[in-house]
């Protein structure tokens, strides 16, 4: 049971957790910015105590070095300030913390009682790229290319989106 | 040897938390990280049963997910866009169809 | 062997390759003085110690005694925090790092890297990626506008590089079929036409090697890519309000991650450890190794050539030259590659 693959599994789920909820009680953008970053990086130790590795690198790369970057220069850029107390916010805190709690244990209680499934081994399914490679480039061919037509058109709404207006002269 | 379900609560877990930022929080950043945060979780459902069930067609539409998440943060280009117009960043405060 | 056997040994290695590392980052920063100097036609350091080598030691001692400045208005936690992330993504790259073949002491058989990992060449991209909030961290938490501009662009900069830094590096993936970084170099192994050596710089990657080292100048933030720290534009940029040890840090990084972009293409374009080998076999454990470091050692070399030598691109130059032209290039060699292996 205190395998190591649990202790390793215990201490990064914690830290993932623990970043999660640091992003819902801080206030300024910056801190859960940063807490979402810690909580991909222990995501990428989760994905490869399951074998995942080529999955855990690009989880690094694009997802904590890439999108994350993004957001947190975002926040730079328009200088976010801290969020206030308002009337909306205190409602909301009221309502929506008790109603997720509720919801996530009633999920966790039928998850844990009907699953019927089994223990997974430490790096239970190796993930090499060329196996990856192999499945994304002959069995799922067509999703990869529409959603690279679709990043290409988001790519282009956000050009044209975060440009400025161009002034016109009369 | 750890439960799948193990990997599966501390998925659960991980979207509720992203469920709950996006009800609770008024800055829209901030709710596009719970966003992310959801996207999150379900790779690691889709990761721990592609483990199970030996199928590595779970890994590869953890990609997709990826490309998903990526298009979200696409989405900042239009909180700049309102933040240009409205210049402000809290969610209560766009309460005006016409500026 | 045992799990005690493999991290005591692990542990031997990361302290020599630690020690290696920062000594080596001292002497890089004493190399490019000597040299700029000599390009400019002045001496460079001479006065402490015989031509000048013991300047790093006072250049450190130096940093060591200053007053660390905690400055009023700055975010204080990632204040502190920024110079740690980017010397901690600096000196994590050296693990996957490899030097040479096996050898064996005292009985004991272990590779001359500390750890090889299948994925190597991922490893070393992602850190390089978390190695862009140090920057953009310490640009913003100092609170002013000199480091919000520097620390804006050089993380818009760093970021728009990766991308053809990423891409130029698939044709040698490519030709060798594996991410590790072994495998890769033992793909460059033997000669052909008996003399000419099969490194991947001969073997069709030339202008995949001169993208990444376009890219990787411009990932280092090395001129001609360095307006986010340049002295005449922006104060300092993003390390303008840090002083003493933090500043250090960065400075530290800086080379670093210099090095770090020199062992790679050393590991991928020019057949890393593989050169001539003769003798006994202590000489033959011993001159992969020397061989490895002599290419770096060029490729440094080459770094502060290029810095003494040209002036730096202005910023939307820059940026236009990273994605409509550098990015197509090695979009190109890609294809090229993959059609040449093909058939």
């Amino acid at each position: 049971m205190l395998s190591v693959h649990f202790v390793l599994f215990l201490i990064f789920g914690v830290v993932c957790v623990a970043g999660a909820v640091n992003l819902l009680v801080q206030r300024h953008p910056i801190n859960s910015a940063l807490s979402l970053v810690v909580v991909m990086g222990s995501l990428a130790v989760e994905y490869l105590l399951l074998g995942a590795e080529f999955v855990a690198a690009v989880q690094v790369i694009v997802y904590a070095g890439a999108i994350m970057v993004l957001f947190v220069f975002v926040i730079m850029l328009l200088n976010a300030g801290e969020e206030e107390r308002t009337q909306g916010s205190r409602v909301a805190w009221l309502l929506g913390v008790p109603g997720m709690l509720l919801g996530s244990i009633l999920i966790a209680w039928v998850v844990l009682n009907h699953s019927g499934t089994g223990a997974v081994a430490i790096g239970a399914l190796p993930g090499p790229p060329k196996a990856l490679g192999w499945l994304l480039f002959h069995d799922f061919l067509l999703p990869f290319e529409v959603t690279s037509i679709l990043v290409l058109i988001a790519i282009m709404g956000a050009v044209v989106l975060a440009a400025r207006p161009e002034k016109r002269e009369s | 040897m750890v439960p799948l379900s193990y990997y599966l609560i501390l998925g659960g877990i991980l979207f509720a938390c992203g469920v709950t930022g996006f009800l609770i929080k008024r800055n829209i950043i901030t709710i596009f990280m719970s966003i992310e945060l959801m996207l999150n979780g379900v790779n690691l459902s889709f990761v721990a049963f592609a483990a199970q069930w030996h199928a590595l067609q779970g890994q590869v539409f953890v990609f997709f997910v990826m490309v998903v998440a990526a298009e979200a943060a696409v989405g900042l280009a239009i909180i700049i866009s309102v933040y240009r117009t409205r210049e402000t960043l809290n969610v209560d405060q766009v309460n005006l169809l016409k500026l | 062997m045992g799990i005690a056997l493999f991290i005591f040994i692990s542990l031997i290695k990361i302290v020599i390759g630690l020690a290696v590392l920062l000594t080596g980052v001292a002497y890089s920063v004493w190399l490019e003085r000597k040299v700029v100097g000599h390009i400019q036609n002045r001496w460079g350091p001479t006065r402490v110690g015989p031509f000048g080598l013991l300047q790093p030691l006072a250049d450190g001692a130096k940093l060591l005694f200053k007053e660390d400045l905690l400055p009023p208005q700055v975010y204080k936690p990632l204040y502190i925090a920024a110079p740690m992330i980017a010397i901690v993504c600096a000196v994590t790259s050296i693990s996957v790092i490899p030097v040479g073949n096996s050898v064996t002491v005292f009985g004991v058989t272990t590779p001359l890297e500390i750890t090889d990992v299948n994925i190597g060449l991922l490893i070393i991209l992602g850190i390089t990626s978390l190695g862009v909030y140090g920057v953009a961290l310490s640009g913003w938490s100092s609170n002013s506008k000199y480091s919000l501009l520097g620390g804006l662009r050089a993380s818009a900069q760093m970021v728009s590089y990766e991308i053809a830094l990423g891409l130029s590096l698939v044709g040698v993936l490519i030709m060798a079929g594996s991410f590790s970084l072994r495998d890769i170099v033992d793909a460059q192994a033997g000669h052909f036409w008996g003399f000419i050596p099969r490194w991947n710089i001969f073997t069709g990657q030339l202008i995949g090697f001169f993208i990444y080292l376009t890219a990787a100048y411009a990932e280092t933030n090395r001129i001609p890519f360095d307006l986010p720290e340049a002295e005449t534009e922006l104060v300092a940029g993003y390390h303008t309000e840090y002083s003493a040890m933090k500043f250090a840090m960065f400075f530290m990084a800086e080379y670093a991650n210099m090095i770090t972009v020199s062992c790679v293409a050393t590991l991928l374009f020019l057949g890393g450890w593989h050169g001539l080998v003769f003798g006994p076999p202590i000489l033959q454990a011993i001159l992969p190794v020397f061989w490895f470091l002599a290419k770096v050692f060029v490729f440094m070399l080459i770094y502060i050539w290029v810095r003494g030598t040209l002036p730096r691109f202005r910023y939307d130059q820059l940026m236009a030259f990273g994605w409509k032209v550098l990015l197509p290039a090695a979009i190109v060699n890609l294809i090229a590659t993959a059609l040449a292996v093909a058939w």
